[in-house]
């Protein structure tokens, strides 16, 4: 692939449960994947077996332990195995998005500050930020009500919706997304479809994990089969 | 009580040196307190002992005393004092601020202005500013050492906010020269504005806290407030009964029990100037005897 | 330390014998939380002081990027400069903000103080900046003149992270400022001091033993065992994917709630 938007090379990845007598347990030998601009892969393959570790890998809240993650930020490669914390924090803020399946509420905030802070983050103006963060989660379908509310108090599916409208309110040109859809009825998983296909076209790169059959072959370039990125060495 | 067997002014000369190079340091750094090995004097803590060493070590057989307390010439300790330094110098005494070389004060400026060659010689309790707010010795001599006086301000700030003005009416610290902050002694504010730029060199004494600092003549002496509360005196709606003087400190005195009552000068030399020198108040001719003597 | 604000270098003290930090080093930027975890005996609350110049260290460097004036080793700082710096440009919110106030005079003026301090001579503009900065720290502004005594845990907090920021410090030392509050108290404070981090770029090194108030501020945190620096990552990295025994054991003993 030419210029792909992340490209693992070998990655290897271990967890060492050092209050279990150091008992390792292997995920990764040698995972290569690399996905290009307006590409969107989806990783295929039984639970717990590593596909939200791939993308924690990524994303940085797992630690690679060998291999490399090669990231093209506008025109630099960065490998992420190397980056610094504070670069990292730099990369989440302009190039990776991430819906992950749980949202952390912290208490007190209203929904549409949730979903404004990643803009707030980038310089846009508080008053432009709020506003199109409303409008995305009107689009969700969020009632107007629980926009101003906190979303601890949010159902399942209203607090994974604005989950969504967070990781999409910026133009990442990497987003990983794990589970968007779990807790959705058909109108709005339609409405995580147009999404995806939105960024798709504005040229992301899209790495997911998708259990809904009709929703992944709506927005699959690509299929890997997660296994298969274990057995690689 | 004789001369024989004390030394000139009671203090042993070396004493009187220790005590002297205290008053240089502290005109040398003008509003700083310079610590200094007080003695025991034959009087107890707290009628005077600072401003008396201070008296004893500055005094010669030339210089002419005037004692005050309050203003007043004639009050017990004014009189005790000036009995003492009578008895251990045989110096000359006088109740006329124009003719003293020395002046021993408690709580009172003498309204009388002052000129070069003149000490005055206050007394004082407490010597530390900012004790109100910090009990430790350690961590007030860092702050004049660091200049941190927010906190004086901070007083200031108190008052107006619970009294709309500022409540102090005696002992206003001011700042001296620009730098040290500094208590005047228990002196009414209004006293303060004499304190700049005095021709006079005016010594401070606290002898149970062993400090000694002065304020050399024409030293910048600055009352602290605020730019939009600024400092200002006592005012009185009356004039002085007596001598009819409306510029000077006027004590409230209660002449008989039917509610009367007169105001007059504190300071009893500068009335009896002025009426020597015919002013007279609306009570003058009237006023009883005790108080038209002086 | 080409935008840094503040850079730890070598950072030791002991007491006698005993070792409180040891070679300590970071980085933080400007906007940053930094959390520095560990439980009781680490050497956090040392660390702290050592680097606020309020205990004096055995070794080590705190390069600090003043305003005006460069890059300064604040431990080499004179007393004077270092007291200017700690009122104007830094903070220190105590855990216990008894500590952190003067009890005996107003909330007013406890906010005003440190303007007082810096030479600010005018009555009304002090009070009117310690009525907008009580508003902040969402304390009613009719107590402005009650003295804080007669405020509960969670108002003198806040009057105390307010007192800190009147003059508009970039960086602010928090120890334990959640300790010994309600739960539902904390989730206040916590929720301020966000807010105020993002509203005012400010950097921040908070000291906690409790996990959760670090994975809710901060950005990156700092893992310390008997003194030593035993890992040093992005938070949630940490909390997620702890690699040292001794953070796998604290991440493990977080209650779920």
């Amino acid at each position: 692939m030419h210029n792909p938007v992340i490209n693992l090379e070998d990655v290897r990845k271990s967890f060492t449960l050092h209050l279990q007598d150091g008992v390792v347990i292997p995920v990764f030998e040698a995972a290569s994947l690399a996905v290009g601009r307006g590409e969107c892969v989806v990783l295929t393959g039984a639970s717990g077996v590593g596909k939200s570790t791939l993308l924690k890998l990524i994303y940085g809240s797992y630690k690679p332990l060998g291999g490399r993650l090669l990231l093209r930020q506008e025109d630099e490669e960065i490998d992420l195995a190397h980056a610094t914390p504070h670069q990292m924090l730099e990369i989440r803020r302009r190039t990776i998005g991430y819906v992950s399946q749980f949202l952390r509420c912290v208490p007190r905030v209203p929904a549409v500050d949730v979903v404004a802070e990643p803009l707030l983050a980038l310089g846009v103006a508080r008053v432009a930020a709020r506003e199109r963060a409303a409008a995305l989660l009107r689009r969700l379908r969020i009632p107007e009500r629980l926009l101003a509310l906190p979303p601890a108090t949010f159902s399942g599916g209203e607090q994974q919706r604005v989950n969504i409208a967070r990781g999409f309110i910026h133009g990442y040109p990497l987003l990983l997304l794990d589970e968007p859809t779990a807790s959705l009825d058909t109108a709005n998983r339609g409405t995580v479809v147009a999404l995806i296909s939105e960024a798709k076209a504005a040229g992301a790169a899209i790495l997911g994990v998708f259990h809904d059959p009709d929703v992944r072959d709506a927005v699959a370039d690509r299929l890997v089969d997660i296994e298969a990125l274990r057995a690689a060495a | 009580m004789s001369l024989e067997g004390y030394n000139f002014a009671y203090l042993d000369e070396q004493t009187k040196r220790m005590i002297r190079r205290a008053i240089l340091k502290a005109v040398a750094v003008p509003g700083y307190q310079v610590p200094f090995a007080s003695r025991d004097m034959p009087l107890p803590y707290g009628w005077g002992t600072g401003g008396i060493q201070v008296t004893a070590a500055c005094i010669g057989p030339d210089d002419v005393l005037k004692v005050i307390d309050q203003g007043a010439d004639d009050t017990t300790n004014a009189i005790s004092i000036r009995h003492f330094f009578q008895e251990t110098t045989r110096v000359a005494v006088t109740e006329a601020t124009a003719e003293a070389t020395i002046i021993q004060t408690r709580h009172r400026t003498p309204e009388t202005p002052l000129r070069e060659g003149q000490i005055v010689v206050y007394q004082v309790p407490i010597p530390e500013p900012l004790r109100w707010l910090e009990p430790r010795e350690s961590e007030t001599r860092k702050m004049h050492a660091l200049a941190d006086y927010g906190v004086m301000h901070v007083k200031l700030y108190e008052d107006i906010a619970r009294l709309g003005q500022v409540a102090t009416s005696y002992n206003y610290p001011v700042l001296v020269n620009g730098r040290y902050v500094m208590a005047p002694s228990p002196i009414p504010k209004f006293d303060n504005p004499k304190l700049d730029r005095n021709p006079a060199l005016q010594l401070f004494g606290a002898g149970r806290e062993k400090r000694i600092y002065a304020i050399p003549p024409y030293t910048a002496v600055r009352s602290l407030d605020f730019e939009d509360h600024p400092f200002e005196i006592q005012q009185w709606d009356e004039v002085c009964g007596l001598c009819g003087a409306a510029d000077s400190y006027l004590d409230e005195v209660v002449t008989d029990d039917r509610g009367g009552r007169l105001f007059c000068c504190s300071d009893t030399d500068y009335c009896a100037r002025r009426r020597a020198a015919g002013h007279l108040g609306p009570h003058g001719r009237d006023a009883p005897e005790a108080l038209r003597s002086s | 330390m080409s935008e840094t604000l503040l850079q730890v270098e070598g950072l030791t003290k002991r007491y006698g014998r005993t070792v409180a930090c040891y070679d300590v080093a970071f980085e933080l930027w400007p906007g940053e939380v930094l959390a520095v975890v560990g439980e009781s005996g680490s050497g956090k609350t040392t660390l702290l002081n050592a680097v606020s110049g309020h205990v004096v260290a055995d070794a080590g460097r705190v390069l600090y990027r003043t305003r005006h004036e460069g890059v300064v080793d604040v431990l080499q700082l004179s007393e004077p400069a270092r007291r200017l710096l700690m009122r104007t440009d830094w903070g220190l919110v105590h855990q216990n903000p008894r500590d952190g106030l003067r009890l005996a005079v107003s909330a007013g003026a406890n906010i005003g103080e440190r303007l007082m301090a810096v030479g600010d001579r005018h009555y009304g503009r002090i009070r009117g900046a310690a009525e907008d900065w009580l508003g902040r720290v969402e304390i009613d502004t009719d107590r402005i003149d009650d003295r804080p005594r007669t405020f509960s845990g969670g108002m003198q907090q806040r009057l105390q992270i307010a007192r800190n920021l009147v003059t508009g410090p970039r960086l602010v030392f928090m120890d334990e400022p959640t300790g010994g509050l309600d739960v539902s108290v904390q989730a206040r404070l916590l929720d301020l001091l966000r807010q105020l981090v993002t509203e005012l770029s400010l950097s921040v090194v908070i000291v906690t033993h409790d996990l959760a108030v670090a994975r809710l501020l901060s950005h990156r945190m700092m893992v310390m065992q008997r003194g030593r620096v035993v890992e040093l990552g992005l938070t949630d990295q940490i909390l997620d994917d702890p690699q040292h025994p001794y953070s796998q054991l604290l991440v493990a003993s977080i209650l779920q709630s």
